[in-house]
């Protein structure tokens, strides 16, 4: 039992030899990795015992863990869940109560400094961490105590990477993104944003992660760079449209229709980074700009505070009326303009008064020397 | 003072050589990218209005983007020119790129312009570069947004082109800076139109004023160079 590996364990789950072959080939090439690397993960995978997994969940919607179960390769869920083996996810395991916290308990003792942490959700920090219990104490001390014993983080979607709508202005409970929680073991983190990360992203990253027993490359902010190096407008099928200036003006018009680019309704597709419109949803079936609906950059901080998702501009706050960059601008060019030409009449009369003798022209008595 | 060129006019009056040719290139190739980049600059934000037929028709709003970019990149290089050359060039070349600051005499000469502008006084002072006012607009209102513009502007374009150097040096740390988000550092670099915007119309305004008003060629000595001296103080 000590020593089982990933293999034994997905055999007892009834996964074929050939479905096993399969699903590390198609790993490799998800994670971009040259096919010789497909060779590798299978024989890490029958030799290496398998790592444990917490999965914890936090103020949170479920989507993460909706996504992943939906994993559009059946293969790949089954083979990833039986995997990782979810010693412990409140949302997808059959204990419940006690039971389940005894567990937490239990794989902290047993694998200390060797399980990994996965984070979905994030915990809200003010009265104490009142506003999201689980098992009877705050979310966050149990949060804490996990990564002190953990041996690397994944934040799991926007929530855990960045805080999400719970943290929107004002942010009342104070959700906090993982990586920011005050007093949290400094562990290494790896942030999987997107509200909810695609599927194939969340199940190359945990396969990568316990094949490997490292992270993928990671970028400045903590992301997979396999998946987060581009946004979605750099490989966006809509792209000609884009470049060639033809827009959708209203979602009903005759360049919706046509499927042109979505850039005037508001799409943050040039300002995303993720793997939508390479990996696509569902089993790769579409993705939101495919579908007629501009990107709303899910996957970026902050976007849950932006403004309208229709916009190309965003509403700046702080100016305690709804404004952009344009509306602010031309107001202050225009008021600079107002006070430009007021100048210069006032210049004007001064001048002529100057010549009618009505005051001392002062500005030919130079002093100083060159 | 290094040494400044001194040539008389038929009058008698003295004329200095301010504005050296390399400069008054610079001014007017940076003023022709610049005026483009408002227009290019505006129209990604608001795009004009959509196009029909085959996408493969038409490039009209990658034009957009390619003058943006080229006039971007020639106002980059500008500005380092610009700058090395406040070593290289004369006295005046010196002024809005690095102004001095630490002198109490400069902000004295601040002060005394500013009341002149507001029309209070006159001010008792003659300047052959620019006046310690105009110094002062010009390091804040051109130089350093000039610079943000750069900065930001290569940070986005560093996340079309994908890895590479510009991306390195320049994308990754600004968007650091801007809380991880582009959308912020575009909403910021749009700012910072305006902001040149309201430099260009206050800049335009005071030298069609001066040039009126003292009865001196300003507008000519950009073109030219040259500017009468008469009695001056110098800034610092
Ligand atoms: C986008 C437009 C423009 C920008 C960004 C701009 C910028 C500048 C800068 C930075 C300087 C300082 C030069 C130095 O000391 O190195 C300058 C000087 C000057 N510019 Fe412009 N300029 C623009 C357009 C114009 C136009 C249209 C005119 C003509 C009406 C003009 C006339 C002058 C003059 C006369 C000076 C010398 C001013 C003085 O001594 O106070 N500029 N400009
Ligand atoms: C005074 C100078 C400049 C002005 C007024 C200006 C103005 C603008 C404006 C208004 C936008 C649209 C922002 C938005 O709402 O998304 C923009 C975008 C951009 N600018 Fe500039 N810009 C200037 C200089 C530069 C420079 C020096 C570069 C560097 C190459 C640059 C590169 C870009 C890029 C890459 C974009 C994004 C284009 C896109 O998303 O398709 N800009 N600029
Ligand atoms: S639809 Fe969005 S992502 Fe696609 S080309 Fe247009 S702006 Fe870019
Ligand atoms: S297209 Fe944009 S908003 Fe939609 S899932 Fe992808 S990153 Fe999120």
């Amino acid at each position: 039992m000590a020593t089982e590996t990933f293999y034994d364990v997905m055999r007892r789950q009834g996964i074929t030899r050939r479905s096993f072959t399969k699903f590390c080939s198609l790993t490799a090439a998800a994670l971009g990795l040259p096919p010789a690397y497909a060779a590798e993960i299978q024989n890490a995978m029958e030799t290496k015992p398998r790592i444990p997994v917490l999965w914890m969940h936090g103020l949170e919607c479920t989507c993460c863990s909706e996504s992943f179960i939906r994993s559009g390769h059946p293969l790949a869920k089954d083979v990833i869940l039986s995997m990782i083996s979810l010693d412990y996810d409140d949302t997808l395991m059959a204990a419940a109560g006690h039971q389940a916290e005894a567990i937490v308990q239990e794989t902290i003792q047993k694998y200390d400094g060797n399980f990994i942490l996965a984070v979905e959700g994030n915990p809200p920090l003010n009265q104490e961490g009142m506003s999201c219990i689980i098992g009877g104490r705050p979310f966050l001390e149990q949060l804490k105590e996990a990564a002190d014993h953990c041996k690397a983080i994944i934040s799991w979607g926007s929530c855990a990477s960045w805080g999400c709508v719970q943290a929107a202005r004002p942010n009342p409970t104070q959700a906090t993104p993982v990586h920011k929680v005050p007093g949290l073991a400094d562990k290494p983190i790896i942030k999987v944003p997107g509200c909810p990360p695609i599927a194939e992203v969340m199940t190359a990253v945990i396969a990568y992660i316990l094949t490997f027993e490292r992270f993928p490359e990671l970028d400045l902010q903590g992301r997979p760079k396999m998946f987060y190096s581009q946004r979605i407008h750099d490989k966006c099928y809509r792209r000609p449209h884009f470049d060639a200036g033809q827009f959708v003006e209203h979602f009903d018009d005759e360049g919706a229709r046509k499927g042109y680019c979505l850039y005037k309704v508001g799409c943050k597709g040039p300002t995303t980074y993720n793997a939508c419109s390479t990996v696509r949803w569902n089993g790769g079936l579409s993705f939101p700009i495919q579908a007629g609906h501009p990107c709303i950059g899910c996957s970026e901080d902050g976007f849950w505070d932006k403004g309208s998702f229709y916009n190309r501009l965003v509403d700046v706050n702080g100016f305690g009326i709804e404004a952009n960059a344009d509306k602010i601008g031309v107001t202050a060019a225009g008021a600079v303009g107002i006070a430009t030409a007021a100048h210069a009449a006032a210049s004007a009369v001064r001048r002529a008064r100057q010549k009618a003798g009505d005051e001392p022209a002062k500005a030919h008595d130079f002093e100083g020397q060159n | 003072m290094a040494s400044t060129p001194v040539d008389d006019t038929p009058q008698g009056e003295p004329l200095v050589y301010v504005y050296e040719a390399p400069v008054r290139l610079w001014h007017w190739v940076n003023a022709t990218a610049i005026t483009l980049l408002f227009v290019t600059g505006y129209l990604i934000g608001s795009p004009p209005p959509s196009l029909n037929g085959e996408p493969s028709a038409h490039y009209l709003f990658g034009w957009i983007r390619f003058i943006h970019f080229s006039c971007g990149q020639i106002m980059a290089v500008g500005i380092i020119f610009r700058f090395y050359w406040s070593f290289v060039g004369n006295y005046f070349s010196r002024e809005i790129i690095r102004p001095p600051v630490l002198s109490r005499k400069f902000w004295k000469g601040v002060m005394l312009e500013t009341k002149s502008y507001a029309l209070a006084e006159h001010s008792s002072r003659r300047y052959v570069g620019h006046n310690p006012l105009a110094i002062l607009s010009m390091h804040v209102l051109f130089v350093w947004v000039a610079v943000f513009m750069v900065v930001t502007g290569l940070a986005l374009y560093g996340e079309g082109e994908g890895p590479g150097w510009i991306h390195t040096v320049f994308t990754g740390p600004v968007l650091l800076l801007f809380g991880n988000n582009s959308l912020t550092v575009h909403t910021w670099h749009h700012f910072g139109m305006w902001a040149m915007v309201i430099f260009v119309l206050v800049h335009i305004y005071a030298a069609v004023r001066e040039d009126i008003l003292s009865r001196e060629a300003i507008i000519t000595s950009m073109i030219s160079g040259w500017r009468k001296a008469r009695k001056v103080t110098p800034i610092d």
